[in-house]
């Protein structure tokens, strides 16, 4: 189970980052945080899963989808894409950013890993209870629990007015040139 | 045959029937939504497929399985094919996790008791609302690979009409979970044994009347039925995010549709009116009182759908924000200080 | 029967595809959703070793992420669209001229 669910996230976050049209990507990242989620359900963590699928999944890629859709996103082929697909072969940041990132997983798992294969085999640990989360929620980590809803309220009102068009809501949407009829047309101002 | 395996047979034979079921389900609510709509209109509706009609709905199947795939050729055309899989799927796959009978052996069939429930797991509440969010997919896929104005446009306001009243619903779910301390069906539905006085039964309906009335409006309102159906209503947006589609891609909508409207309702049964607990029944013929609700709040369905008016898209939008969010709300914080107030 | 070290290497190869996505593509959404990549990658992380510990404190750290990410994707989301409306262009490389 765990390397069915290890193998799609991986081959869906690759593709994702390989997908040229923006949808499919998003589509593909949903299908990743479904694996992240069985993969949650492997770890006894029953809620964070199946609330990365209700957020996550349900909820933030509604967003992206949406984005995606209104903003009608143009598939970004140019002709250095078409010229060398393999991102190492490029020029310039894009081979920094893939030798960066071949550079990390190396590291990555060579320090998460030094201690060997025997450390890390999972002892019997109780399930946790929804219950037993719900009371840490409130007693040790409160705090950051009420921040929080304060950084969702700051993030939704930032979002409101961060995406509203120029001038409030009853202005005219950019390139449509209104006439301006306010003002007499010009031949009639009289002689000044 | 030993009883391991014994059991898991039995399980496969409920996945099973539990699904033909739900297909069954949704026949049924074909027929019975024309003949109540007739009947309210004053008028006879199908009579004469069969008698009474009741063929009719075999009669849609018929003709749905018979009719040219469209396909628009600017369509999307893995997008277009997969949206409705994606819509009926989650529809069905909602209902795994709710229980509809006690635990029953059927009659000493099998060693132990299986619960009528595909899949008992104890965050159940939790998987339901997430599949529900998951449904959203489907509609707005559907309006967007169909690459036509009139779907997009649907697909979108109907998506955003879900999204809205997913929060409502989640509140409505989290004050029964206040009240009833688990978050399993199963458990809620146990709470809900016997009767105060024993003359009224324990359900959460009594206990949680504003959160009856927001789960339900916040049902409707999730399944795209009146009065809130504008998104795909015909007069206002041709067929909204369906148009495009035809023969069996829009019975798979049609039918999720359905199944949505059944899950709504066997998970209000369960949460606010007893589940499979009734009074002259034994609890192993508890499936009986199950269906009896779940049928009566289909009816208001339809009742409602046939009898109210439409709500404009502007207007739906501000009742599920500016209304319903609140109550909700306010339920939810009134019932928890009633909670902490008596103890129970 | 899968390790900690087993999510600990798949958490690290997400990562890294994540920060692959942010460096190499040229699509400001794309960009977002390797971030939510790499917040996913630290998630597994965190309820590995939530697990490993017997704790749940993995588990709530990865209730705030998410949180955390959903409000980033809100508000990146709303930069995003409003960057579109004044240049209609989702390449970064269109937006080097300080000048608004």
């Amino acid at each position: 189970m765990f390397d069915l669910f290890a193998g799609v996230a991986v081959i869906a976050s690759l593709l994702v980052i390989a997908q040229r049209n923006p949808i499919y990507s998003v589509l593909l990242l949903i299908a990743s945080f479904g694996a992240l989620s069985g993969l949650y359900v492997l770890l006894d963590a029953p809620f964070v899963a199946v609330i990365q699928i209700i957020v996550y999944a349900g909820a933030i890629m509604v967003l992206f989808l949406f984005v995606v859709m209104l903003l009608n996103a143009p598939h970004e082929m140019t002709e250095e894409d078409i010229e060398h697909p393999l991102a190492i072969v490029r020029s310039g940041a894009t081979r920094l950013g893939g030798l960066l990132a071949l550079a990390l997983v190396v590291e990555l798992v060579w320090a998460l890993t030094r201690h060997g294969g025997e450390s890390g085999v999972f002892g019997n640990a109780a399930v946790s209870s929804v219950a037993a989360i719900g009371r840490l929620l409130f007693t040790e980590y409160a705090f950051p629990f009420e921040v929080t809803s304060l950084l969702i309220l700051v993030a939704m009102v930032s979002a409101v007015i961060l995406a509203r068009r120029e001038g409030g809501p009853d202005a005219a949407p950019a390139g449509l040139a209104e006439p301006d009829l306010s003002r007499a047309p010009a031949g009639t101002e009289g002689d000044r | 045959m030993p009883a391991s395996t014994t059991l898991v047979l039995a399980q496969i034979v409920l996945t099973l029937f539990v699904f033909v079921m739900l297909l069954n389900s949704a026949a049924i609510m074909v027929y019975v939504e024309r003949k109540v709509a007739a009947l309210l209109q004053q008028r006879l509706g199908p009579y004469l497929v069969g008698p009474k009609g009741l063929l009719q709905p075999l009669a849609d199947v018929v003709k749905l399985m018979f009719k040219e795939e469209l396909r628009p050729a600017a369509a999307d055309w893995f997008l277009f094919g997969l949206a409705p899989v994606i819509s009926a799927t989650c529809a069905f796959a909602a209902f795994a996790v709710v229980p509809f009978g006690a635990e029953t052996t059927f009659f000493g069939l099998i060693p132990e008791g299986l619960r009528l429930q595909v899949a008992d797991v104890n965050v159940a509440i939790l998987v339901v609302f997430a599949i529900a969010s998951m449904s959203v997919y489907g509609i707005v896929l559907a309006g967007w690979s169909s690459n036509s104005k009139y779907s997009l446009l649907g697909g979108l306001r109907s998506s955003a009409q879900m999204i809205s009243y997913e929060l409502s619903y989640g509140l409505a779910l989290a004050s029964v979970l206040v009240v009833a301390n688990s978050l399993s069906l199963t458990d809620i539905v146990n709470r809900q044994a016997g009767a105060w006085w024993g003359v009224l039964p324990r359900w959460f309906v009594f206990l949680q009347p504003l959160g009856f009335l927001i789960y339900m409006t916040a049902g409707v309102a999730e399944t795209n039925r009146a009065p809130f159906d504008f998104p795909e209503a015909e007069q206002e947006l041709v067929a909204g995010y369906h148009t495009e589609y035809s023969s069996m891609s829009f019975a798979l909508f049609f039918l999720a549709e359905y199944i949505n409207m059944v899950t709504v309702s066997a998970v209000a049964t369960d949460l606010f009116l007893g589940g499979w607990h009734g009074p002259f029944l034994p609890e192993s013929l508890g499936w009986i009182w199950f269906l009896l609700k779940v049928a009566a709040i289909l009816f208001f369905y339809v009742w409602m759908r046939w009898t109210l008016p439409r709500y404009r898209y502007d207007q739906l939008m501000r009742f599920g924000w500016k209304v319903l969010l609140p109550v909700a709300v306010l339920n939810l914080l009134v019932t928890a200080a009633g909670v902490l107030y008596f103890g129970a | 029967m899968p390790t900690l070290n087993d999510y600990l290497v798949l958490s690290a190869v997400l990562f890294a595809i994540g920060t692959a996505g942010v460096f190499v593509r040229k699509n400001l959404i794309t960009i977002l959703l390797s971030i939510e990549i790499m917040l996913n990658a630290v998630n597994l992380t965190f309820v590995a070793f939530g697990r490993a510990l017997g704790a749940a404190d993995g588990q709530i750290i990865v209730f705030f992420v998410m949180t955390v990410a959903a409000a980033e994707a809100a508000v990146g989301l709303a930069i995003v669209i409003a960057l579109y409306r004044h240049r209609e262009s989702l390449n970064p490389d269109s937006f080097t001229v300080l000048k608004w």
